[in-house]
């Protein structure tokens, strides 16, 4: 089975740690995952603002860098949501055949959590985290994709780890791409309130599956100087005894 | 053009090419309930904060009696299917302004739901017409064991467009002050409901 | 006022404003926080609900798709029961002809049952243009109409105002209406009730014309239903002698038997209640019961427009319950004036765009912007309207309304160029190798300032800088971490 890693566009370019982290979880459990150096970006940040025409390219550059692997996999649900989504709706909204032929042809898309627990059959990956963590589910990984409590599964077999509630975990963070700059003052009160969440939570790491989702809280939390650190799901499960995760994003 | 012919021309033109509907899937209407659908509904009517019983058919006029309480001025559809209680006036067109001096009415219903609690009032002679069983305070209304349903579907089964129809569930209420609920608005603001059989 | 508000502001800065007002912020949290658990309660104690959903859509899917065979037919029926039908391409014309019915009769006042159609069309402020007083009737609408104000919800337009707000409008403005409020008034939600049915009671019982909606209209056999709690809808429909109803063409549903579905969804997605306390439907006149004489407007108003758009067309489902208001993380911060229409939230904000286009407004333009594509609109919605995926929609249909235009040129120009670096991994190596030199030049891993654009991203949130090696430098650099 050949494994393509989507990396994503924000982690590639200023979360190279998370990457690394997805392929030292996948190579520990046998897969040894390729990087195709055509990627670049799902066309999420185009679409979502509405520039479907401009995203054409961009979706025809994903499914020409992935063609021919069995499957790819991403540490991000908001990108695999778009893959799995969109990408055939800006095909059709253009009325480009060749596109939607190419888009049909994409491989299955999954999301780290999905890939772990679903295709690999594991939630123990032989990870330990000694520290006391809360989760915070990303909408598109919970409502889009539909992961369920596949990340909390992987999260509870971590060695160490002590999972705490977060409280109205599944309300949005605020991020919501350029909404985020479109409509910063309501993005930021809702970040806030999900800040102030992870805060009463008590944990020392805030943990989710989207990078962008962390960037947005993170960005809140170190401002306040509230000593919580944030992690992508793929950092925490990389951790092993002796190597922890990197402390680079301790706020 | 006049209007309708324009809105109807936009109509189709709006759905040039739209395709077929689909089937309705209607599953839903095989789903029961589980037990005596009298229990559930003397249950559900009374999460209403409406007052409920349930006793013999010939302990109805007692039932009624003890419903109407202190109410006075008691009004009663004509065809009441039950024997009216002593004094009650029976409807002969009262306006607006003298039902709002009546304190009380008791009607029958047509179904009943167990699953939300639910009067179903056609407002044929049993029940009279529909501003009866509104403006008076008190509403008592008398259904039979067998006129009531499990569901919101079977009850439909039940129901014919060709009468009015008024479902009740509780009194008249509000959750428009900050979303908390408080019985008794316009409509009766007691509704009490007896169960025969 | 059709749809919008005149004069808003788009929904960044009428946004901006909201969230300033710790006490809506703190009415709206506290309002919505209630509805959501109940709604969530009762929907849980339903194993069919997903099942419900599904025929709720397909019901809705049924009516639309023949839409005219099923008005044709509503009409024939509505006419065959002794109702007169009149057709309103827009606001004025509908309002024009429920002016019309009221000064057929000289009459100079109307109670109103609670309705969107009318709100929409701004029936209230054409009827007083005409000299007829309209009384809003239902709690929350007497609450705005008496304190002059603007709807903020679709089912409680009052949900922005607290108890307190709420006694002080009553003792202030009811004396002006009709009968003041009781001496002693507290704030007391059953007392407010207690004045609201003491000064309403007087204008139901002398009124001779009422006004309603409909939240369904059955095509098979004109049967009218309206869905409510307080009575006054049944006071309205019943006691007048006249009754006008202001219905979209969309409400219509094919048999009197589809209601089985939408009575269920309805209630429990609105207010959270296994039922509403009171539920009408008449099928046009009952000699001895009841209004004698009805009319039914049905009202276009941009809903053709609506039902055009492919993808949005499912919008016209709604059967405004207002469940998406209530699980909305953008409403419940900004609330319902910032979207600046009668219909706010996440319907509002892919309805408004339906019913009037895009293009030639800059609020309604900024409607489909508003909200974080978070979903849970989605998931809540009773008739499944993927309201997140019609706002992606909306979003490229504003952007390709403006393509050559002078608005927003920068952000074009912007994301064109984000295009270019994004269609190829080479380039986004090339252009990772520029903000790396930023990132040496400015010494920084995190910016906590940047100028405008970057400012409102770093205004309240840090941003960290590029990384010193990407990962498909260090991937190439390394052979994937294996050399």
């Amino acid at each position: 089975m050949r494994v393509a890693l989507l990396v994503t566009c924000l982690n590639d370019t200023l979360f190279p740690d998370v990457g690394r982290a997805a392929v030292t979880v996948l190579r520990r459990l046998g897969v040894d995952v390729e990087f195709p150096p055509g990627q670049a970006c799902c066309g999420q940040p185009l679409i979502n603002t509405g520039y479907l025409a401009e995203a054409v390219p961009v979706v025809r550059g994903f499914a020409a860098a992935f063609h021919g692997y069995d499957a790819v996999v991403t540490p991000s649900g908001s990108c695999a949501g778009c893959v799995r989504h969109q990408h055939a709706m800006v095909a059709r909204r253009a009325g480009d055949a060749e596109l939607a032929e190419a888009v049909a042809a994409t491989p299955p898309m999954y999301e780290l959590s999905e890939f772990l627990v679903d295709v690999l059959g594991v939630t123990d990956v032989g990870a330990a985290f000694p520290h006391t963590v809360t989760y915070h589910p990303t909408c598109h990984s919970l409502r889009l994709l539909g992961v369920g409590d596949r990340p909390r599964r992987l999260l509870e077999a971590v060695r160490g780890l002590r999972l705490r509630e977060l409280p109205a975990a599944d309300e949005c963070c605020g991020f919501g791409g350029t909404f985020a700059v479109k409509n910063p003052d309501t993005s930021v009160a809702m970040g806030a309130d999900k800040a102030r969440h992870v805060r009463e939570s008590g944990a020392e790491v805030l943990v989710a599956g989207d990078s962008s989702c962390l960037m947005h809280i993170g960005g809140l939390l170190t401002r306040q100087r509230a000593g919580v650190r944030v992690l992508h799901l793929a950092e925490v499960l990389a951790a092993t005894e002796g190597a922890g995760a990197r402390a680079e994003r301790v706020s | 053009m006049n209007a309708r012919e324009e809105i109807l021309g936009r109509v189709r033109a709006a759905l040039r090419g739209a395709g077929e509907p689909g089937p309705v899937p209607r599953g839903y209407r095989t789903v029961g309930v589980a037990n005596d659908p009298v229990d559930l509904f003397l249950e559900r009517v009374a999460d209403y904060r409406a007052e409920v019983t349930r006793c013999a058919p010939a302990e109805v006029p007692d039932r009624i009696a003890a419903a109407l309480h202190d109410a006075r001025r008691v009004v009663v559809p004509a065809g009441l299917a039950w024997p009216a209680p002593p004094g009650a006036l029976p409807d002969t067109g009262l306006g607006a302004a003298e039902l709002d001096r009546v304190d009380a009415v008791v009607t029958g219903a047509t179904v009943g739901i167990a699953t939300t609690g639910t009067v179903v009032l056609t407002h044929g002679p049993g029940e009279g017409r529909r501003a009866l069983t509104l403006v008076p305070d008190l509403h008592v209304c008398v259904l039979r064991a067998d006129q009531v349903v499990g569901t919101v579907p079977e009850a439909m089964a039940r129901l014919a467009p060709d009468r009015p129809g008024t479902w009740i569930s509780g009194p008249s209420a509000t959750s428009d002050i900050e979303l908390s609920r408080v019985e008794g608005v316009h409509g009766p603001r007691r509704l009490r409901v007896v169960v025969a059989g | 006022m059709t749809a919008t508000f005149v004069g808003m502001p788009a929904f960044p800065e009428a946004a901006r404003a909201a969230l300033g007002d710790s006490q809506l912020r703190h009415n709206l949290a506290h309002a919505t926080a209630t509805i959501r658990a109940r709604r969530r309660e009762v929907v849980a104690e339903v194993d069919e609900w997903e099942e419900l959903r599904l025929a709720g859509a397909a019901v809705k899917d049924a009516a639309l798709l023949r839409l005219d065979e099923h008005l044709v037919r509503l009409e024939a029926e509505l006419t065959a029961r002794g109702v007169t039908v009149h057709w309103a391409r827009d606001a004025a014309e509908a309002c024009a002809i429920v002016a019309g019915v009221a000064e057929a009769h000289a009459i100079t006042e109307v109670v109103k049952v609670k309705s969107m159609a009318t709100q929409e069309i701004g029936l209230d402020e054409a009827l007083a243009a005409r000299g007829v007083t309209a009384w809003e009737t239902d709690l929350a609408e007497l609450i705005v109409q008496l304190g002059d104000d603007l709807p903020s919800h679709i089912l409680v337009p009052a949900i922005h105002r607290n108890r307190a707000e709420i006694r002080e409008i009553f003792v202030r403005a009811m004396g002006d209406a009709g009968r003041p409020a009781p001496a002693g008034l507290t704030d007391e939600p059953a007392r407010l009730a207690e004045a609201a049915r003491l000064h309403l009671r007087e204008k139901f019982l002398r009124a001779r014309m009422a006004v309603s909606g409909a939240n369904f209209a059955v095509a098979e056999s004109g049967t009218l239903v309206v869905v409510e709690s307080e009575g006054n809808g049944r006071m309205c429909l019943t006691l007048p002698e006249i009754l006008v109803s202001v219905v979209g063409i969309e409400k219509v549903v094919p048999t009197f038997t589809d209601l089985d579905v939408l009575l269920q969804l309805l209630p429990r997605s609105s207010t959270g209640e296994r039922m509403n306390p009171y539920t009408s439907t008449w099928s046009g006149l009952t000699p001895g019961d009841g209004p004698r004489e009805a009319h039914v407007v049905l009202l276009d108003n941009g809903r053709t427009r609506a039902l055009a758009d492919e993808l949005g067309r499912q919008a016209l489902r709604c059967i405004r319950c207002s469940a998406c208001l209530n699980v909305c993380p953008v409403y419940e911060r900004t609330g319902g004036h910032a979207y600046g229409s009668v219909y706010p939230g996440p319907i509002g904000a892919i309805l408004n765009p339906l019913l009037r286009g895009v293009g030639t407004d800059e609020q309604v333009d900024s409607l489909p912007y508003a909200s974080s594509l978070c979903g849970a609109c989605f998931d809540a919605c009773p008739v499944r309207i993927d309201i997140p995926g019609v706002l992606v929609e909306l979003r490229a249909q504003v952007v390709d309304a403006r393509r050559g235009t002078a608005r927003h040129a920068a952000e074009a120009v912007t994301m064109r160029a984000a295009a270019a670096t994004l269609a190829s991994g080479r380039r986004l190596g090339l252009a990772q190798r520029g903000a790396g030199l930023l990132r040496r030049v400015t010494r920084r891993s995190v910016f906590s300032w940047l100028p405008w654009p970057g400012s409102r991203w770093t205004g309240a949130r840090d941003l960290p800088a590029p990384a010193r090696e990407p990962f498909r430098a260090w991937w190439r650099r390394t052979g994937g971490g294996r050399r």
